[in-house]
């Protein structure tokens, strides 16, 4: 896992290559490794944009309103969840629960926690990534 | 003379400005040429003030919030320290009623002690604990922990005590103790607001665990959705090192590993499967991990809570933590307030507490001012309750009682918009994503029932759909291996038992067709 995550840091991705060097020095099969790789959510098998947008959609957010928010970006943008701009400039996924509950509805712009979202803030924070 | 000003750094309060604040703070200060030293902090747990600054007075602390940063300025007309005529201070933190009537022991440093000073840790009681268990022994500090009555505060409320000594009993060549900081239940973040606000207080903890089982190695499994949690807890690991609190002269250490945004590696098996580099997919029991755990080797996983809440028992004894809860709930817990709620944050309280004292009194009702509606009590697998069954007391048994959990304490707070069909549909929903995919009821079931939550939602045949989620919900229960699936059904059919009028309206979308 440490390996995945320092390759996902690098590459964006866990690059198909990538997956065939970590299962010669591993000692492992190639489908061991993507079968590890495919498990979890975080790890990608394409690069993404230049920002990632996390947009939580767990029940806490949920009862302020995220998923109206959310629906709100993903249509102005026609993006699906996990999507990427066709500029490459952005990508929004979803999340489930960054523990800002408390100040919920919340996102996660790059690694930097944002919450108590508002259809402006949001707005505003798409509009930056995008530059 | 320097004026000491608080600042949290907690993600929270990052979230909302709290880096904004201390920038603007410095630099408002030199424009005026003023002696400040800014020290980041913790949050002290009152969400709804974040960010929420204190000042050193001669009378001691006096906060501020929610301040941003156009807010500074304004702050310092009276020079320091900042004025208490000021419409933002809300006075001496520990008078704030939300402060005043919590129980603090777990938290009793966190929003207090500048988090990475081992100093301020010492000097507010750190290490106090691993002393007393040095001076009572191995046997001895395990059996303090039993007597203390503390039970896991991952969810199943397992008695701690008891799992120690299980390990502790088993004679291996090596052993592990595991920090499960997976916390993955949606309105839950005191494992959060420990890692980042008193990281060296899991430190005491596991050194504690590792001294009274034999262990010399541990691991703290950390979310990826917690990059400041795992900064703070990686810098405080190597502060320790440094010191000889950790490494080769007290024969333990500690290692990070981060998780890949699987909720189910949070359960103690997957998340072992995930240590050791594999799919987090559930293990069956037997072996229990006391016995076979990473490595095989025994291994204590616990969640954060419950290590961290160790020192205090041990620094002030069992009794004085057994004393206080409800029935078979001994100690405190620290409660965490969520979502459409005014006063959102961390409430720790002896169990006994009602869910509606929680809510209305302590919670203050909704954010939105409208009328609380439901209220999901332990994460996504835990049960949502109505009004009606606000009398029911935060106490394990009493939640079971009443088809719930009370998990790893959050609450979140609904209004009365809130669709329960579609939250209903969510659990199964998020069953489904999250599903390791080593039953099939979890597996399959789940998405058949999110579809047949969808025709529910669209008004088709209403009561035959009903009915095969009510078997479905019968077939998760009994034919999963982990609480993921056989819990599943505490969301889907609290919702449905408390709230029939949400599954047979007309629908909007319905009538348009
Ligand atoms: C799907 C699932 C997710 C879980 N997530 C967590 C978690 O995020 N954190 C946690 O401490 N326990 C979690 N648990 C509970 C653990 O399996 C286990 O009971 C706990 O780590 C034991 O520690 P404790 O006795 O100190 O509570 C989860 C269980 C299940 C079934
Ligand atoms: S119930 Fe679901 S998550 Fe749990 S072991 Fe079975 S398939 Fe995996
Ligand atoms: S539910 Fe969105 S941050 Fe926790
Ligand atoms: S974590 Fe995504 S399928 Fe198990």
């Amino acid at each position: 896992m440490p390996i995945l995550h320092d390759l996902q840091a690098t590459f964006d991705q866990i690059p198909p290559e990538a997956v065939v060097f970590v299962a010669e020095a591993l000692n492992l099969t190639r489908a061991e490794v993507h079968g590890v790789v495919s498990f979890y959510h975080d790890f990608r098998d394409k690069p993404a944009g230049r920002h990632v947008l996390k947009l939580c959609r767990a029940e806490a957010c949920q009862s302020m309103n995220s998923e109206d928010l959310a629906h709100q970006v993903l249509d102005r943008l026609g993006l699906e969840w996990g999507g990427t701009t066709p500029d490459g400039r952005l990508t929004v996924e979803a999340t489930y629960c960054l523990g800002l509950c408390a100040c919920a509805p919340s996102a996660m712009l790059d690694g930097e926690p944002i919450a108590r979202l508002t259809p402006q803030s949001l707005d505003d924070i798409v509009r930056d990534a995008g530059r | 003379m320097t004026t000491r000003i608080f600042v949290p750094r907690d993600a929270a309060a990052r979230a909302v400005g709290a880096d904004r604040v201390a920038a603007a703070l410095e630099s408002e200060a030199k424009r005026l040429g003023l002696s400040i030293q800014l020290v980041r902090t913790g949050s002290r747990g009152l969400f709804w003030l974040e960010p929420m600054i204190e000042v050193e007075t001669p009378g001691g602390r006096i906060a501020f919030g929610p301040v941003t940063a156009k807010d500074v300025p304004g702050l310092f007309t009276g020079g320091l320290p900042l004025s208490a005529a000021h419409p933002l201070c809300v006075g001496r933190p520990e008078d704030i009623p939300f402060l005043k009537r919590q129980t603090r022991i777990t938290f009793a440093r966190c929003g207090i002690v500048d988090p990475l000073s081992l100093a301020d840790y010492r000097a507010h009681g750190g290490y106090r604990g691993l002393e007393r268990a040095k001076s009572l022994g191995a046997a001895g500090t395990v059996e303090e922990v039993v007597k203390s009555g503390l039970r896991g505060r991952g969810g199943a409320g397992f008695p701690t005590g008891i799992k120690w000594k299980t390990v502790a009993d088993t004679t291996a060549d090596q052993k592990y103790i595991v920090c499960n900081a997976d916390e993955g239940d949606s309105g839950t973040y005191a494992d959060r607001m420990i890692m980042e606000g008193d990281p060296f207080l899991l430190i005491e903890g596991m050194t504690i665990a590792g001294f009274a089982v034999g262990a010399t190695k541990g691991y703290v499994y950390i979310r990826s959705e917690y990059p400041d949690a795992i900064r703070v807890m990686a810098r405080a690991i190597m502060l320790a090192e440094a010191e000889g609190l950790l490494g080769a002269e007290v024969k333990f250490d500690i290692e990070i590993r981060v998780g890949a945004g699987a909720y189910v590696c949070g359960e103690e098996t997957s998340l072992l499967e995930s240590l050791e580099g594999k799919r987090g997919q559930v293990r069956a029991k037997p072996p229990l991990p006391a016995h076979k755990g990473l490595f095989g080797k025994p291994t204590v996983i616990n969640n954060l809570i419950s290590l961290a809440t160790v020192p205090a028992i041990l620094a002030d004894g069992a009794k004085h933590y057994a004393d206080l809860g409800m029935g078979r709930s001994r100690g405190t817990m620290p409660i965490q307030l969520a979502g459409n709620v005014k006063h959102g944050g961390l409430f720790e309280a002896a169990f006994g507490l009602t869910l509606g004292e929680i809510v209305d009194d302590i919670g203050g009702g909704t954010a939105s001012g409208r009328p609380v509606r439901a209220v999901q009590v332990g994460g996504p697998l835990g049960a949502y309750f109505p009004r009606a069954l606000f009398d029911t007391p935060f106490d394990y048994e009493a939640f079971t009682a009443r088809d719930g959990l009370v998990g790893h304490g959050g609450v979140v707070v609904f209004d009365d918009t809130v669709d329960m069909a579609k939250q209903a549909r969510f659990a199964l929903e998020f069953c489904a994503i999250e599903s390791c995919g080593k039953c099939t009821p979890c597996r399959i079931g789940s998405v058949r029932g999110t579809e047949t939550m969808d025709k529910i939602i669209r008004g088709e045949r209403t009561a035959a759909n009903l009915a095969l989620i009510t078997d479905l919900c019968q077939t998760l229960k009994f034919g999963s291996l982990c609480a993921l699936g056989g819990f599943t059904p505490y969301p889907v059919m609290s919702a449905i038992n408390h709230f029939p009028e949400d599954f047979n309206r007309p629908r909007l979308s319905a009538a348009a067709e």
